[in-house]
C-alpha cells in the first residue's frame, strides 16, 4: 500500500510541476471566459467537464495541485524547526522552568481547536494563500513539540547522553548530535502523514474564502464554487473534492509505509 | 596514610587529594515525596590510587559517581548538602565552563552498559571524533588529524582492525568489543581520574575478566587514579588499593585493600563477603535476609539495623559516624559501627 502512496505523492508531484505543460488547458487556470462551453458536463474535451464560466475543471485541478503542495510544503518547513528545537530543548531540561514555560504555552495552543483557530487568525488577516499558512503553523508546531518532548526526555536519561556530557559536550552539542538524530525517524513520519492533513485544513481555508483566492484554482475553492451547482452539475465540486482525497490519502499511505519501515528497522 | 608518586607537576601537592567528596547528600523529588538516597557520603581518592567501591544494586554507587560529574538529572535530583573537591575545587561550585573542562580533562568515566552507552545512530569513529574534539579545548584539528588520533586508543584497547572498526556501527560490533570502544573513549585525553561504573557487568565471565585486565593494564601504563565499581568481590581484591564498602547511601566501612579482606569489621560487609557463593561448593551461601531500605522512610539511625545480625538499641535512634579501628591495628581502616565505638578514637 505505502507503494501505491509513493507512487500518487510522485505523480502528483509530476502533474503539479509540470501542470503548464500536461494541462490540456492551461488558459483555464486563471480569469478566463467561455460562455459557449459553460458548465459542460464531462466528454472527451473536458474530461472533468467545466464550471459555470467554461473553464476546464482537469487543468484547474493540476494547477490546484500545486497550491496544495506549496501549503504542504511551507508549512512543514516553517513547523518543524521551531516544533522540534522547543521540543528538544523542553524534553532535555525537563523538571526546569525552561519546561514548564515551553510545554505550557504548547498546552495552551494544543487546547484550542486547529481549524478555529486558523479560521480566527485568517479572518483578522487579508484573506490569502500566504496569512492560511502563518495561520495553520501557528496552529501545528505544538504537535512537534509535543512529540520531540515526549522522546527527548526520554533519551536524555539514556548512557550515550550521559556519556556525552561526561566528556564535557556542549549543551547544543548534546541536544542536536546526540538527541536529535535519535528522533529523526518519527519526526519523518509524523511529517509525511501531516503534509495530507495541512493540505485538508488548506482546503477548508480555502472553502470558506480564506484560502486561495479566486480566480487562482485552489483545490478548496473549486469546491465552494461548485457547491451551489448541486447536485445538478455535480463535477464541479465533485472533481476537485476527489482530488483532495487522492492527494490526502497519497500522503497518509506514504506515512504510514514510512512509519512501518522506521519500525522494521529498529527490530 | 599511603601516596603513590605521581609524575605529573599537577600531583605535587600530596597533601591535596585528587577528589574528595565531603558530607554529599543527594535527593531525588518524585511523586509522594523525597527519596533520601546518598546520607552523608564520604570519600576521598589520591593521585595514583585504585579505589574500589563495593555495594549492592540501589546503594547509591552509581548516584554519587553521577554526581561527582554532575550529570545527575536535575530536577528530579537535588544536591541539598555536601561538597565536591577535584583538585581542591567545588565541582557543585563551578561555572559551566569550570565544568566543561573537568568533565573533558580531568575525569572520564566508563558506564555500565556498553550498548546504552554508545550512540546507535553514529559510527564509533565519528563518536571518538567528538571525544578527541572535546578533549582538544581550543584546538582545531582537521578531519584527518581527528581520524589519526581517534585510531590511537582503539589500537590500545587491542581491537582488531581499528580502520575498520571506525566506520562500524555499535551494533554491529559485540558485547565485548562495545566495552573496548568506551574505555578507548575513556582514554582518548590522558585523564588524571577514570570512574569505571560495571565495567563488567553487562558481559560474560571471560570477556569480563579480559576487559578488567585491560583497564587494569592502561591504568597502570597511563597513572591513572581510578574508582572501580564492582559487585565482584574478587575484582576489588586483585586490581585496588583501597575500598569503600556503601550501604544505602552510606559509606560503611573503608579500608586498604587487603586489610578489609583479612579483617571485615562491619556486619554488612562481612555479610557481603559470606554471600560470595564458592567455587569449592558448600551449598547456596546465606547472604544477608532482607534489603534495601525504603529511601522514601529510610530507618532513623543506621540504615542497616533492620538487617544487621548484630543490632543494639542505639542503632535504632543514632547514626553512626566513622570510628577509627580498635586499638592495635593501623589508622587507615574506619568503620561506621556502634560496635566499634569504645575502640575507636572518635569521628
Amino acid at each position: 500500500m505505502s507503494i501505491v502512496g509513493l507512487v500518487t505523492v510522485l505523480l502528483i508531484v509530476f502533474l503539479a510541476v509540470f501542470a503548464p505543460l500536461v494541462a490540456p488547458h492551461p488558459k483555464h487556470a486563471s480569469a478566463f471566459v467561455d460562455f459557449a462551453n459553460a458548465s459542460s458536463p464531462p466528454c472527451r474535451t473536458y474530461p472533468f467537464g467545466t464550471d459555470v464560466v467554461g473553464r476546464d475543471i482537469l487543468s484547474r485541478i493540476f494547477f490546484g495541485f500545486r497550491f496544495s503542495l506549496v501549503m504542504g510544503v511551507v508549512v512543514l518547513a516553517l513547523v518543524v524547526p521551531p516544533g522540534v528545537t522547543l521540543g528538544l530543548v523542553a524534553g532535555y531540561n525537563q523538571g526546569t522552568w525552561l519546561d514548564t514555560v515551553i510545554m505550557r504555552i504548547t498546552d495552551i495552543f494544543l487546547a484550542v481547536p486547529p481549524l478555529v483557530l486558523a479560521l480566527a487568525i485568517c479572518s483578522v488577516l487579508t484573506p490569502n494563500l500566504f496569512n492560511a499558512m502563518i495561520a495553520v503553523s501557528l496552529m501545528w508546531w505544538p504537535w512537534y513539540t509535543r512529540l520531540v518532548y515526549g522522546l527527548a526526555s526520554t533519551l536524555r536519561n539514556e548512557f550515550f547522553v550521559n556519556s556525552a556530557e561526561a566528556i564535557g559536550a556542549s549543551k547544543a552539542h548534546i541536544i542536536f548530535r546526540e538527541i536529535l538524530p535519535n528522533c529523526i525517524s518519527p519526526i519523518f513520519t509524523k511529517m509525511s502523514l501531516d503534509v495530507g492533513w495541512v493540505i485538508l485544513i488548506g482546503s477548508s481555508l480555502s472553502f470558506v474564502g480564506l484560502g486561495v483566492q479566486p480566480p487562482r484554482p485552489g483545490l478548496g475553492t473549486m469546491v465552494a464554487d461548485g457547491a451551489r451547482y448541486l447536485p445538478d452539475q455535480w463535477w464541479i465540486s465533485v472533481f476537485p473534492a476527489l482530488a483532495i482525497v487522492v492527494i490526502v490519502l497519497g500522503f497518509n499511505l506514504l506515512g504510514d509505509g514510512l512509519r512501518d519501515m522506521f519500525a522494521a528497522e529498529e527490530v | 596514610m599511603r601516596f603513590e608518586m605521581g609524575t605529573s607537576p599537577l600531583r605535587q601537592a600530596q597533601d591535596i587529594a585528587l577528589l574528595e567528596i565531603k558530607d554529599l547528600h543527594v535527593h531525588f523529588d518524585v511523586y509522594g515525596g523525597t527519596l533520601k538516597v546518598l546520607d552523608g557520603v564520604n570519600f576521598t581518592v589520591h593521585s595514583g590510587q585504585k579505589v574500589g567501591l563495593v555495594g549492592e544494586t540501589g546503594c547509591g554507587k552509581t548516584t554519587t559517581m553521577k554526581s561527582i560529574l554532575r550529570i545527575l538529572p536535575m530536577p528530579p535530583a537535588r544536591i541539598p548538602r555536601g561538597e565536591i573537591y577535584f583538585k581542591a575545587q567545588d565541582v557543585l561550585k563551578m561555572g559551566d565552563g569550570e565544568l566543561r573542562q573537568v568533565r573533558s580533562e580531568g575525569i572520564s568515566m566508563i558506564f555500565q552498559d556498553p550498548t546504552a552507552a554508545l550512540n546507535p545512530v553514529f559510527t564509533i569513529g565519528q563518536q571518538l571524533g567528538a571525544v578527541v574534539k572535546y578533549s582538544m579545548e581550543g584546538k582545531k584539528l582537521s578531519k584527518k588529524e581527528i581520524r589519526e588520533r581517534a585510531i590511537i586508543p582503539l589500537k590500545e584497547v587491542a581491537l582488531p582492525d581499528p580502520e575498520r572498526m571506525l566506520d562500524s556501527y555499535p551494533i554491529q560490533l559485540s558485547g565485548g568489543m562495545r566495552q573496548r570502544v568506551c574505555i578507548a573513549m575513556a582514554l582518548v585525553a590522558s585523564r588524571e581520574l577514570l570512574i569505571a561504573d560495571e565495567p563488567g557487568t553487562s558481559l560474560d565471565v571471560t570477556i569480563e575478566d579480559q576487559i578488567l585486565r585491560l583497564l587494569h593494564r592502561l591504568v597502570e601504563e597511563k597513572n591513572v587514579s581510578v574508582i572501580l565499581i564492582t559487585h565482584t568481590l574478587g575484582v576489588v581484591r586483585e586490581t585496588t588499593d583501597r575500598v569503600y564498602v556503601m550501604y544505602a547511601g552510606n559509606m560503611v566501612e573503608v579500608a586498604d585493600t587487603e586489610e578489609l579482606f583479612a579483617q571485615p569489621l562491619h556486619p554488612y560487609t562481612r555479610g557481603l563477603m559470606d554471600a560470595v557463593p564458592r567455587l569449592t561448593g558448600g551449598g547456596i551461601a546465606d547472604g544477608i535476609p532482607g534489603r534495601i531500605p525504603d529511601y522514601l522512610n529510610p530507618p532513623p539511625g543506621c540504615r542497616f539495623y533492620p538487617r544487621c545480625p548484630q543490632a543494639m538499641d542505639i542503632c535504632r535512634q543514632e547514626k553512626p559516624s566513622f570510628y577509627g579501628k580498635r586499638s592495635g591495628v593501623s589508622d587507615n581502616h574506619e568503620v561506621a559501627c556502634f560496635l566499634y565505638q569504645d575502640g575507636g578514637k572518635g569521628a
